[in-house]
């Protein structure tokens, strides 16, 4: 036993490390990307296990499922929308079920820090029908994750653990438990694994007895705690995950808590649930993200007699994360008194490209190569060089999700919109970028597509990148695009004209070009020389 | 005893390796912590800031709730004043008085300095001269270390001990770089 500071995502990994880990996957993703990082580092010193930076979420999950079939125990992590990437083989892993113990992490970023949306996956799990946890504190997040592996052994399904951004980056001392030891190989299950329709009707069916043995596991959880308060019955609490350490935030000092139930596993603990809505008049559901649990406890009528508070009744927003002050609020508290603002009016400061970034380079050139189509789009991917999106470039006009800006590029240019450009990194790319390039490669589709080679994963870190360099260039060579509409260039600003010049030749090409920019992140080169 | 620190500044000032110092720090001195920090987009350039929380007792929000910081300790002024609202009445703000000017529509100085002095109790100190004086100009971070070492409730000895863990595999000049610019910093504070 020992204690280690770790961040909530550390402490989730080496939770899993020592429930007999063998093998680990993820596709970084704020505020995931801390998990791999992690195991990666001590894979490394310890050999004891494999950890990988896949291609994409999909494969990761694909190879967790794998190793998993193969009876050994892994881990898939990533950020909420990565989940959508690995939907197809999460839904379908929870119908086969899984051998060796199989844990997802899903890390939601209520109030988007890093994100496109603030979906919860909470509902995921629910639509998968399987177990999952949500952690408060870092303690919690490490016992949760070697329990989990157990779970998943014992229902033979892959167990979900809900992180928010907030616990994930956040760093406190862990108390550490002895490690054991992996699984053994072990195959077998062919007919549960192959989701033919017979088979598939099969396991769906068992998938569907398990739920009401899921809901006991659930109500008798310690995880779950439920503590009445005899003496004053107006008020009830539900609290998930961080807002439940806010609950109790806002109520330090009161002589008695109302009443109340900490979820901490789902699906929900329906009996505790009823138990505290039973003895009070009133709820209040305090959770982050979504309005998960407080849309279940209503349904479509609510509950006669009693009144359900949450965000869907307006006690608290509906969108962004949750806070000490929000929760503190919402229970009629007084704000606390505090320092006035300075009263001078500050700018604000949001992220930008470093200096020196090649992405900077490779905007200015595009934006001036640009000037004279009026009519054109520039369809962006996701990474840092999404911030050309904001002055001094404004060079590109929409971020949606992974690999996004190829096949949106094309379907712009089917329907006759020119120029047409796509703007996408490497590691992007190599994400979820070649397939649509392999469509419009076959189709000789009239758009450019400037594959922004950097590297690395900058983003989220300095993670390894699969389709940069001569490997890039070998990858677009090979799904079909003309090799004299394969350029590259190299972003710095004294080959700027030059830049300029091959990006308008590959623009009044009508078909398909690809441009490769070629320049090392400069955090990378930084830590090389460090 | 608690102490609840808005560590601030702009992304790449080491406003973490603060953090990382007083957590080691924490333990060492057989506290709880919880230390919530800003990673991914806001690290390139943006404001950022941490939620150091310290007590002897357990600790239950990452953040810090408005009116319950003691401290706000920032790499950059105008960062330091972004967090006011969290700062408890008689709370004090560390700051270095060097700007870091990234956007086009930074304050004047003076302005932005006078605001800071507005707080209860405020240290300012000249994090850039006094780090090039230590022999490196990133170890700003360091000197507000120094400066707020004389206001935190953990043992000297500890952040000195952290000090010389995180810099001693970086070479002997860096670490004694290091260590000076928390001397200085200290120094500062005490006639400020």
């Amino acid at each position: 036993m020992s204690h280690q500071i770790l961040l909530g995502d550390e402490a989730i990994a080496l939770g899993a490390v020592h429930a007999g880990l063998s093998a680990g996957y993820s596709y970084p993703g704020t505020p995931a990307s801390e998990i791999m990082e992690y195991l990666v580092r001590l894979a490394g010193e310890t050999k004891a296990f494999t950890a990988v930076w896949s291609v994409n979420e999909k494969v990761a999950y694909e190879e967790a499922l794998g190793a998993s079939f193969a009876g050994k125990r892994a881990l898939v992590s990533f950020k909420h929308v990565g989940l959508n990437v690995a939907a197809d083989p999460f839904m379908n892993s929870a119908v086969t079920g899984a051998n060796g113990g199989l844990l997802v992490v899903s890390a939601d970023d209520p109030g988007m820090h890093s994100s496109q949306n603030e979906q919860d996956s909470r509902y995921y799990v629910q639509f998968a029908q399987i177990f999952a946890y949500e952690p408060s504190d870092h303690q919690e997040a490490y016992d949760m994750a070697r329990e989990a592996f157990d779970v998943s052994e014992r229902f033979g399904l892959p167990v979900l653990m809900r992180m928010v951004t907030r616990l994930a980056h956040s760093r406190s001392p862990v108390q550490t438990r002895e490690p054991r030891g992996p699984n053994e190989l072990k195959t077998g299950a062919a007919k549960d694994w192959t989701l033919l329709p017979m088979n598939a009707r099969r396991r769906f069916a068992l998938l569907l007895d398990r739920q009401p043995e899921m809901v006991r596991f659930s109500e008798e959880s310690p995880f779950n705690v439920l503590k009445l308060n005899e003496s004053d019955r107006s008020l009830g609490v539900i609290a998930s995950g961080v807002g439940y350490n806010y609950f109790r935030e806002a109520m330090k000092g009161e002589a008695a808590l109302p009443s109340f139930l900490k979820v901490s596993t789902y699906p929900l603990p329906e009996s505790l649930i009823r138990k505290l809505v039973g003895h009070v008049d009133a709820v209040l559901v305090i959770e982050d993200g979504y309005p998960f649990i407080e849309r279940q406890l209503k349904g479509l009528f609510g509950i006669v007699g009693k009144t359900v508070l949450g965000k869907l009744s307006g006690a608290f927003p509906v969108t962004g994360e949750l806070s000490p002050d929000i929760v503190r609020r919402a229970l009629g508290r007084d704000p606390l008194p505090a320092v006035a603002a300075s009263g001078l009016p500050l700018s604000g400061r949001p992220p930008q490209l470093c200096v020196g970034c090649p992405h900077g380079d490779t905007f200015k050139a595009l934006n001036k190569a640009l000037e004279n189509y009026p009519g054109s789009n520039v369809f962006s991917d996701i990474g840092c060089y999404t911030l050309g999106a904001l002055p001094p470039y404004n060079a590109v006009q929409t971020c949606v999700c992974m690999g996004a800006s190829v096949g949106m590029a094309r379907g712009a240019s089917d329907v006759g919109l020119h120029p047409v450009l796509s703007v996408i990194g490497d590691s992007t790319f190599a994400h979820s970028g070649i397939t649509p390039l392999l469509g419009a490669a076959f189709a000789n589709t009239d758009m450019t597509v400037i594959v922004l080679d950097n590297a690395t994963t900058a983003m989220t870190g300095g993670q390894p990148s699969y389709g940069t360099g001569e490997r890039l260039l070998r990858i677009i060579e090979g799904v079909g695009v003309a090799k004299e509409h394969i350029r590259t260039i190299e972003p710095l600003p004294k080959n700027h004209e030059k830049n300029i010049q091959v990006i308008k030749e590959e623009i009044d090409y009508r078909g398909l070009s690809v441009i490769v920019a070629i320049r090392e992140c400069v955090q990378e080169t930084r830590k090389k020389r460090s | 005893m608690k102490q609840d620190i808005i560590l601030a500044g702009v992304g790449g000032q080491g406003i973490l390796s603060i953090a990382y110092v007083i957590d080691n720090a924490a333990l060492a001195d057989g506290l709880f912590f919880k230390q919530a920090e800003v990673h991914g987009m806001a690290q390139r350039g943006g404001a950022v800031q941490s939620h150091m929380r310290l007590s002897s007792d357990a600790i239950w929000s990452d953040l810090i709730p408005k009116g319950e910081a003691d401290m706000i300790l920032s790499v950059e002024p105008l960062e330091a004043l972004r967090y006011f609202e969290y700062l408890r009445p008689g709370g004090i703000v560390v700051t270095s008085s060097t700007p870091y000017r990234n956007i086009p529509d930074y304050p004047d100085i003076d302005r932005v300095l006078e605001a800071v002095r507005k707080a209860p109790r405020s240290v300012v100190v000249d994090s850039e001269k006094l780090a090039r004086e230590a022999g490196t100009v990133k170890a700003q971070n360091i000197v507000l270390l120094g400066a707020a070492a004389g206001s935190l409730i953990l043992k000297e000895a500890s952040l000195l001990a952290t000090i010389d863990a995180l810099f001693r595999g970086r070479g002997a000049a860096v670490l004694e770089a290091n260590l000076k610019a928390f001397e200085l910093g200290k120094k500062a504070a005490l006639g400020a």
